[in-house]
């Protein structure tokens, strides 16, 4: 790979310009964003899914969306490729054989249950009718208890989209996450933050 | 022929690696498992986003695939046994520099009284030595390798060479109101980064990802720190990858080297030292010692007393977080600082009034985290009841960093039924036969733990929080930690003044050979409620300096 200069660094890592701070590694920022190219060909994730199948793809990605849509802040679950990471943790070798089965089994008992009220699918029902499911299965506290199954997938799965959102750089943006920077100094609580918590140095 | 042969590249190992060299000796280092230093292996700024997997657990990084430290609670080919019915976990760090790539940097010493428990409630047993006997050895660790914190004159908890501490986070000023309010002790924390550049190394920049490694070496870790600069004398062999199987000895009863297998060849090799000194942690240690059985030492290398394995402590714990409204709706700002707690709570009661009879220190997390794999999960505890769409997109952002977390870490009184021995019928993919944890809590610990979960409740009670989970019930074990998953183990070569009930002198050196020393967790007497590995440097060094007047003296 051809030497990287530091600005050339610092976009790839996408961390605002670190200008007082510069005089703490650049090199080490270099091997890390050398890094991460390497690992963004690496991982690049394959456009077809290896753990879904091409139903249940297109179950997760209506679902995803359902679960953190776009707003003006910013973008939906498959914005952030939400679905390519839950694919990928599926079909990692570390995953276990129960979380498998339970995530197949819980799209399956999502397109089970829209069958038997509207003998339709998740992807083939309306969304009125999809809301309908998600409403019974989303608030575990108010849920009826004969859709506990729904609720236990749903809160991992929703868990899962979380995850995917906001460890993105999509999610970090979104939360306002200003950190993972080599600062030349620490300033501890802002004085806005101080006032909010009633607390003082 | 080398003057010294050690056995491990830790706290300890990298320790005695760095006074022996520096005081003239020809040292060969052994390590386990392959090279490694933090200034050039860190992951440090990686953002979560950078890997597939969002920094999400793995096998041989189960504290995050970022972190470290490569190894963890089960290694492919070097397992270990558990007696029926107990519960033990064997943390390995199978890398140069062990633990001390990413552990906490949590840097406490012992006090005075941590060194006479049985002369204050006549429970365990009192050190040979005393705080006075290492406290110039603190000094010497605290100016190499440097620490911050604050000098508070608090009777157990020695000042040391601080450098200046950094300013608590905005929650931890929360902490430390509900502290002062509960008369609970608060004060700066005690860790090993740098504040201030030291001895070639600079100072911290806060990115809060210490357990990844320093890539420019403002916090401790054996490699950048202890092992680099000993390489720097001529005088280190390093043998990175060389998994050692036994101490061996001569007619005479004096260690003659160790054997050890090349990993990479498979071959099962030699090497030849005047003076062999152990610091593979305390429980690897102990297992090579037991392992080394000959016809003058049929119960293992130094093991007349049989006490090779036994008083094996680790530090209690527990922990738990709670969610505060108060810091909802965040104000945008980096919270990262260091690696670590700024603030934390020393033990502050007095024994003789309650139920246990060893206190505890608290550690404190929470705030504003890098969002990574596992991010918020369980948003259905939280005041919007879970939910999906915008109402909960919204959550996500109003609750985000809105959680405070306690940790417990307690003074373990070593029992008899926590200990270890050889596994009479399991071997390593080495051919090493393996260890067989033995473990139990007593009422001394799980009465403490209660204690904890009290105070912490307490504590998140009045800074007005919530707590998801119900106080664990005593059938529960009051969510105690499993034995050895603290990773604080202490025990197994404990140091005495009677060689029929300690297996090292006062010095760490073996009653029963007197050119093999130990020099990691093993020779602990006692946990404190402080970590242990302050102390483990100390003493290392403090072993070092014997090693060398002796060496001088023409005795060793």
């Amino acid at each position: 790979m051809s030497e990287m200069n530091r600005r050339d660094a610092l976009k790839v890592l996408g961390i605002a310009p670190l200008a007082a701070s510069i005089g703490v590694a650049p090199t080490h920022l270099e091997r890390v964003a050398r890094r991460m190219e390497a690992l963004e060909t690496a991982g690049a994730t394959a456009a077809a899914p290896t753990f879904f199948t091409a139903h249940e793809w297109a179950t997760v990605r209506l679902l995803v969306d359902y679960i953190i849509p776009r707003d003006a802040r910013s973008g939906s679950a498959t914005d952030a490729k939400v679905p390519e990471f839950i694919d990928f943790l599926m079909s990692d070798k570390e995953a276990s054989p129960s979380s498998k089965t339970a995530m197949h089994g819980g799209l399956a008992w999502l397109d089970n249950e829209c069958q038997h009220r509207f003998s339709k699918m998740f992807v083939t029902a309306t969304d009125a009718q999809r809301r309908q499911v998600l409403d019974d299965i989303a608030w575990p506290k108010k849920a009826p208890p004969e859709m506990s199954h729904g609720v236990m997938f749903f809160s991992r799965f929703r868990d899962l989209t979380a995850s995917g959102f906001f460890s993105s750089q999509m999610g970090w943006q979104d939360v306002q996450y200003k950190g993972n920077l080599a600062l030349p100094a620490w300033n501890g609580c802002p004085p806005e933050a101080l006032a909010k918590l009633g607390v003082s140095y | 022929m080398y003057d010294v042969c050690i056995v491990g590249s830790g706290a300890g190992g990298g320790m005695a690696a760095h006074a022996l060299t520096k005081a003239g000796a020809n040292v060969v280092l052994l390590e386990a498992g392959p090279s490694f230093y933090a200034s050039r292996d860190t992951k440090m700024l990686m953002p979560a986003y950078a890997s597939p997997r969002r920094g999400a657990s793995t096998k041989t990084r189960p504290f995050g695939e970022f972190d470290a430290c490569d190894g963890g609670w089960e290694i492919e080919g070097e397992p270990y046994t558990v007696a029926p019915g107990n519960k033990f976990l064997w943390w390995r760090a199978r890398m140069l520099g062990g633990r001390t790539n990413h552990w906490g940097r949590i840097s406490l010493r012992f006090g005075p009284r941590d060194f006479q428990g049985k002369t204050r409630d006549g429970l365990g047993d009192d050190w040979p030595i005393g705080y006075d006997d290492v406290a110039p050895y603190y000094d010497r660790v605290d100016r190499l390798i440097g620490l911050f914190g604050s000098h508070e004159n608090l009777p157990n908890e020695p000042n040391g060479v601080f450098q200046p501490p950094p300013k608590p986070r905005c929650y931890e000023l929360l902490v430390k109101k509900a502290s002062d309010k509960l008369n609970v002790t608060c004060i700066p924390a005690r860790l090993s980064i740098l504040t201030q550049p030291l001895n070639g190394r600079l100072s911290c920049h806060y990115c809060g990802q210490c357990n990844r490694g320093c890539g420019v070496k403002a916090n401790f870790s054996s490699p950048d720190v202890l092992i680099a600069p000993a390489l720097a004398t001529g005088r280190l062999t390093l043998m990175t990858n060389a998994m050692v199987r036994e101490v061996t000895v001569g007619k005479d009863g004096l260690a003659t080297g160790v054997s050890y297998i090349d990993k990479l060849t498979g071959l099962d090799k030699h090497v030849d030292a005047r003076i062999v000194v152990l610091a593979a942690s305390a429980c690897e240690s102990s297992r090579i010692l037991l392992n080394s059985k000959s016809s003058l030492f049929p119960q293992g290398l130094a093991n007349g007393s049989g006490t090779v394995g036994k008083y094996l402590t680790d530090t209690t714990g527990t922990d738990l977080a709670g969610f505060i409204p108060a810091m909802a709706d965040h104000v945008p700002h980096n919270e990262d600082g260091v690696g670590g707690m700024h603030l934390y709570m020393p033990w502050w009661l007095d024994n003789t009034k309650l139920d246990f009879p060893r206190g505890y220190h608290i550690e404190v997390w929470g705030g504003l985290y890098a969002p990574s794999a596992g991010f918020m999960g369980g948003i259905e505890r939280y005041p919007g009841g879970g939910g999906y769409g915008k109402q909960l997109k919204d959550d996500y952002r109003k609750y985000y960093g809105a959680t405070i977390g306690f940790s417990g870490r307690g003074e373990m009184i070593p029992n008899d039924e926590s200990y270890l021995e050889i596994d009479p019928n399991v071997v390593d993919r080495w051919g090493i036969p393996v260890a067989r944890f033995h473990w139990g809590w007593t009422d001394h610990e799980l009465n403490q733990v209660k204690h904890m979960h009290e105070t912490f409740r307490a504590l998140i009670t009045e800074m007005g929080g919530q707590i998801f989970s119900p106080m664990p019930t005593k059938e529960q074990g009051y969510n105690i930690s499993t034995g050895g998953q603290i990773i604080h183990e202490l025990g197994g070569t404990r140091m005495g003044n009677d060689p029929k009930t300690s297996v090292v002198n006062a010095n760490c050196q073996a009653h029963e050979c007197k050119n093999l020393f130990v020099s990691d967790g093993g020779p602990f007497v006692s946990q404190a409620d402080k970590n242990p590995t302050w102390t483990i440097l100390a003493l290392s060094w403090r072993t070092a300096d014997f090693i060398a007047g002796q060496r001088k003296e023409g005795a060793l």
